[in-house]
């Protein structure tokens, strides 16, 4: 097994908050388990994915990973360093990039947020140059370096915090919600971005999203949190194994005919004249189900749909607590 | 290589500073109006102490000269602790936005990177008024000149500033958990300024002994200025007080930082 990077054992965030309560202004304590018994391990240089509603702990994991908030219970570590306690070394091994917040100088030029990483990182010279040209390229920031931030679109701010996160050589790299209120040609720029960085230079990239799209293009693993607890923990397929997900087999006829009945597997689920929909279990193979169509009904067409992940992630969450002892 | 916090910590300040001043500069002219503007206004306390001894010519047994001593020695150390920290004071505003964050990630103490926080070069404005003032004092008042009393003056506006400082990080420290925090230690930074401007002897003795020893501004001016003048306080406290300054000074910065790792930590372990 590959050595873990990121490892989380039985991580907990508590906080204590009171509450205004019946008529007498009388404030109550109660506790929230922002995060509750979180384990997982990521090894070095895998992108993983970190999805949940609002409110499951998302963010509250990311604090924990960056060493700005402190965990209630448990033991992390990142790169061998206790992140709470050692939180000032550990900066200089990890980028973090907060999709709304940013850390460029909004009345200076995009170039002089890069000056200060730099003096602040103390990152050699050598080093600075070849790290910003190669964002400079990918990111294609080579026009923006001079114009001050406040003139920036939202997606080249992006862009640029990106970059900013990256020129200290971090090994790892988190993103909460990277792709935020971006258009499309910035979103496929910032993830080409980030596939490059985790493949050419092996940066673990931990990533919190809730553009799905996100998920499936970079990251082969993904983490679904709910209420603070794991709920899912594994590939993307997996998760439609998971979310009892189902695709669907289109199918056009030449007529309008009853509907489809007899097909092992499948289900009709509409008609709308000649065109029915059959749905079968997503980790079922869908050749049989064709041949078995094909052999009875006059076939015209056919198309094969994915099930959307978003649907399969909210049905997951739907069917809750029986669920949660699914986690491998 | 290694360097320690504090050296880290003045080069992250240093560094962070500079950005703001150019961010500053990118608006040269509201840049000018303001400093013009902070300057004026800090002037409009000392033209009521001018108007006060148009009616009379003692304040407390203290000549205009005097109390414009006094005055120009409170002002140029909360202008030089306003200049250099007072940006601590917003840091409520950063925990409640979660701006506080971004400070967090990054390998340089957080106090450094608040204190250079929206660096405002205009509150040169106060300082450079208080130095008016407080030449214009030395050259009215007949001090008998020693060298102690020489290098006392100097010494003192810098302990007063620290002193400030420390109140101001401590203030901030409580933000982390009162975010609206920041009048409370205004009314001790500003407010004390303002009481420091007068003479001790107007003030009722158990005010002048809260502020003496409980939070200790009468060490920013009172006492050394009284040494400078060849006044006895009004508590007959013992002479060597009077050269405290800078001891008071060093010990109000080491309880501000304390105060301040308290309130960070509890941010770290509440976030809230």
């Amino acid at each position: 097994m590959t050595e873990a990077f990121i490892e989380l054992d039985g991580v907990e965030k508590v906080f204590e908050v009171r509450r205004r309560s019946g008529r007498r202004l009388r404030r109550e304590r109660c506790t929230v388990r922002a995060v509750d018994g979180i384990s997982f391990a990521v090894p070095r240089g895998e992108m993983v994915g970190y999805i949940g509603p609002n409110g499951a702990g998302k963010s509250t994991t990311i604090k924990m990973l960056t060493g700005i908030l402190t965990p209630s219970g448990g033991r992390l570590r990142v790169a061998g360093i206790d992140p709470s306690r050692e939180r000032t070394r550990l900066a200089r091994r990890i980028g973090v990039v907060f999709g709304q917040r940013t850390t460029l100088w909004w009345d200076l030029p995009l170039r002089d947020s890069y000056a200060l990483v730099r003096r602040i990182y103390g990152i050699p010279e050598a080093r600075y140059r070849a790290n910003l040209e190669r964002c400079v390229e990918l990111l294609d920031l080579g026009a923006l370096l001079g114009v001050p931030v406040r003139q920036l679109s939202l997606g080249q701010r992006m862009r640029g915090d990106i970059a900013a996160a990256l020129l200290h050589d971090p090994e790892v790299l988190y993103l909460d919600e990277p792709t935020i209120g971006l258009d499309v040609v910035s979103k496929a720029r910032v993830r080409r971005f980030l596939r490059e960085v985790n493949s050419e230079q092996g940066t673990t990239v931990v990533l919190t999203t809730h553009d799905l799209t996100d998920i499936e293009q970079l990251c082969r693993r993904v983490m679904v949190i709910d209420h603070g607890r794991l709920v899912y923990d594994g590939g993307l397929d997996g998760l439609h194994a998971v979310g009892e997900s189902e695709r669907t087999l289109v199918v056009d006829l030449e007529r309008e005919l009853p509907p489809i009945a007899g097909v092992p597997g499948a289900r009709t689920v509409r008609v709308d004249g000649p065109r029915q929909w059959l749905a079968f279990p997503a980790a079922a193979s869908a050749a049989p189900i064709v041949s078995a169509v094909a052999d009875r009904y006059p076939l015209v067409d056919l198309s094969l749909r994915e099930p959307a992940i978003e649907d399969v992630i909210a049905r997951m969450l739907e069917s809750g607590e029986g669920r949660r002892s699914a986690v491998p | 290589m290694v360097e320690s916090p504090v050296v880290q910590g003045l080069r992250a300040y240093v560094l962070i500073v500079g950005m703001w001043i150019r961010s500053t500069m990118a608006y040269r002219t509201s840049f000018a109006l303001t400093v013009l503007g902070n300057f004026l206004v800090t002037g409009l306390d000392f033209v009521a102490i001018m108007i006060m001894f148009w009616h009379t010519d003692v304040l407390g047994g203290f000549a205009v000269a005097e109390v414009a001593l006094l005055y120009g020695t409170a002002s140029a150390s909360l202008g030089l602790a306003d200049l250099t920290m007072g940006s601590a004071s917003r840091l409520g505003r950063r925990v409640r936005d979660g701006t506080l964050d971004t400070l967090l990630v990054r390998p340089v103490p957080v106090i450094a990177q608040v204190a250079a926080d929206r660096f405002a070069l205009r509150r040169l404005g106060r300082v450079s008024q208080a130095l008016l003032v407080l030449v214009w004092a030395l050259s009215s008042l007949e001090v008998a000149w020693t060298p102690v009393k020489a290098l006392l003056l100097p010494v003192t506006v810098l302990s007063g500033a620290a002193i400030f400082g420390a109140l101001m990080v401590a203030g901030a420290g409580f933000q982390f958990l009162a975010q609206d925090a920041a009048e409370v230690q205004n009314s001790f930074t500003y407010g004390g300024n303002t009481m420091l401007q007068y003479p001790p002897t107007i003030f009722a003795k158990d005010l002048v002994r809260g502020v003496t020893f409980i939070v200790p501004l009468a060490f920013v001016n009172w006492l050394p200025a009284l040494r400078i003048l060849d006044r006895q306080d009004p508590l007959g406290l013992p002479g060597w007080l009077d050269f405290a300054g800078p001891v008071v000074a060093v010990g109000c910065c080491f309880l501000a930082g304390l105060a301040w790792r308290a309130g960070l930590r509890s941010y770290r372990s509440t976030g809230s």
